[in-house]
């Protein structure tokens, strides 16, 4: 089990720090819910650098992406970031990722901690000599600044006119008076906010000063176990949980990522499925009586018809509404469309919804 | 964390507390605070007799399910309906305003398998 640069600081603070994909990572301070609101609300602040960075420099990496990504990287302009995923041969996922265009051919990958070495195996496979690939993950400590007030917490730390940034670009910068910091308009909570990428060196330097800038704003330390209660809010899927190396992006309603304007892995069967249709669905559902979908658990039909399964579920601590994702078949996966989750036994209605559920 | 000297408890994080022939039962404050918050307590067995181990309810947490076992043999006579509303005093208030049920013991041999707060604490490892 690895730490995190600043576990002590998280410690400090009182987290409750749990094993999360080889890292000891703060699942919670004060408590999800509460931690939950506060980020929708006003401005909270994850420690996320369990992320893997991966370096991608080179003449053929703008042809390497293209061919192991599903979304078109050549869209992408000096300053730009593109969410994407990595499609498997065999119709499935290796991970979802952020793709960010530094300058020409020079682009950081931004992969989950679970995956990192599978991605890296991964990528080695399709990388040819005239691409250079670094693993930089060990280096680098990852803060999300999340929610309204995110601007305000941040602002007097940097140049940089946060006001302005547009969502899913970035800049490298002065930032806290540390040199080469990333500020990525980015995050996996609907709230709105930054992704602040820092070499570990500098790490505990520029959490104190967003600590500190961000006090007149109530920034407080946000947990893992929040993290997952707003990206489920939102709709946004995990890996583990809503894709994985058996589901396809089609099902999973990852079309807008998965661009047939060029070819990449697999992409003449993905295509195939996105021309004549698939057989279920990722959707988003809203409990009708009370009862909490988990993971796994089954999906039937008013007739008790198996018609798929929960990937993610809980109860919004904004809203209280028992809410969550799954597949079902491509019949019940319209907006209002009638399900039932198996609950230990008990078949409890809900609707499918189409998400954000706020 | 606070686990009282006066009460019983079991490997499943639960506390028992004897008054003549009713067991009234909780989670311990180590449960509540591995749960996280508390959403709801599905408790749907009142009036039933149970035996030792079976499950009586469950506790849904934002982030997990956990069900609830009977610590010793017994009926149900009451649920704590205060929880319907407000589920969140299973976390403020575990060994108080956060009991479950009241069970009429029907072996009181069963008693002597309870755990002493210190067995509890070392088999917990809290």
């Amino acid at each position: 089990m690895k730490n995190i640069q600043l576990n002590d600081t998280h410690v400090e603070l009182g987290a409750k720090m749990v094993p999360f994909a080889g890292y000891n990572m703060p699942l919670q301070y004060e408590g999800v819910s509460a931690e939950h609101i506060h980020v929708r609300e006003q401005v909270g602040v994850f420690d996320v650098s369990h992320m893997g960075e991966f370096f991608v420099s080179g003449p053929g990496s703008l042809n390497f992406l293209q061919q192991v990504t599903s979304n078109d990287v050549s869209k992408l302009t000096d300053g730009k970031v593109q969410y994407s995923c990595l499609p498997n041969l065999d119709g499935g996922i290796v991970d979802d990722l952020l793709v960010y265009c530094i300058a020409e051919n020079n682009y950081l990958l931004v992969v989950n901690a679970s995956n990192m070495q599978k991605d890296w195996d991964w990528l080695m496979k399709f990388k040819g000599d005239d691409v250079v690939m670094e693993n930089k993950s060990d280096d680098y400590s990852l803060f999300a600044v999340q929610g309204p007030s995110a601007v305000k917490a941040l602002q007097s730390l940097t140049e940089i006119n946060l006001t302005d940034m547009v969502y899913y670009t970035f800049e490298i910068g002065l930032f806290a008076n540390v040199e080469e910091v990333i500020v990525s308009a980015t995050g996996y909570t609907g709230a709105g906010g930054f992704e602040i990428y820092v070499k570990n060196k500098d790490a505990q330097k520029v959490w104190d000063a967003i600590m500190e800038s961000g006090a007149e704003a109530n920034i407080k330390p946000i947990g893992l176990g929040a993290r997952d209660t707003l990206r489920t809010e939102m709709g946004f899927c995990l890996y583990g949980n809503d894709i994985d190396d058996t589901t396809s992006p089609i099902e999973a309603g990852l079309g807008w990522i998965t661009k047939f304007t060029k070819d990449f892995t697999n992409s003449s069967n993905l295509k195939v499925q996105k021309e004549e249709g698939v057989r279920q669905r990722l959707v988003g559902f809203v409990m009708q009586d009370r009862g909490i979908a988990r993971q796994a658990y089954v999906i039937n039909d008013a007739d008790g018809n198996t018609i798929g399964r929960v990937t993610s579920g809980t109860q919004s601590p904004l809203t209280k509404k028992s809410i969550g994702m799954g597949y079902v078949a491509k019949s019940h996966s319209k907006a209002d469309s009638e399900i039932f989750v198996e609950i230990r036994g008990k078949q409890v209605k809900a609707v499918v919804q189409r998400p954000p559920f706020l | 964390m606070n686990f009282p000297s006066e009460l019983k408890y079991t490997k499943d994080h639960e506390w028992i507390r004897i008054e003549g022939d009713i067991a009234t039962v909780g989670i311990t404050d180590f449960a509540q605070s591995e749960l996280g918050d508390i959403v709801f307590v599905e408790i749907e067995t009142e009036g039933e007799e149970l035996d030792k181990e079976e499950v009586f309810g469950s506790v849904e947490a934002v982030k997990t399910v956990s069900d609830l076992f009977m610590p010793i043999s017994g009926e149900i006579m009451e649920f704590n309906s205060s929880l319907e509303s407000a589920p969140e005093v299973v976390n403020q208030d575990p060994y108080g305003e956060g009991w479950m049920i009241k069970i009429r013991i029907s072996d009181a041999s069963e008693l002597d398998a309870l755990l002493d707060v210190e067995t509890y604490k070392s088999e917990a490892g809290v």
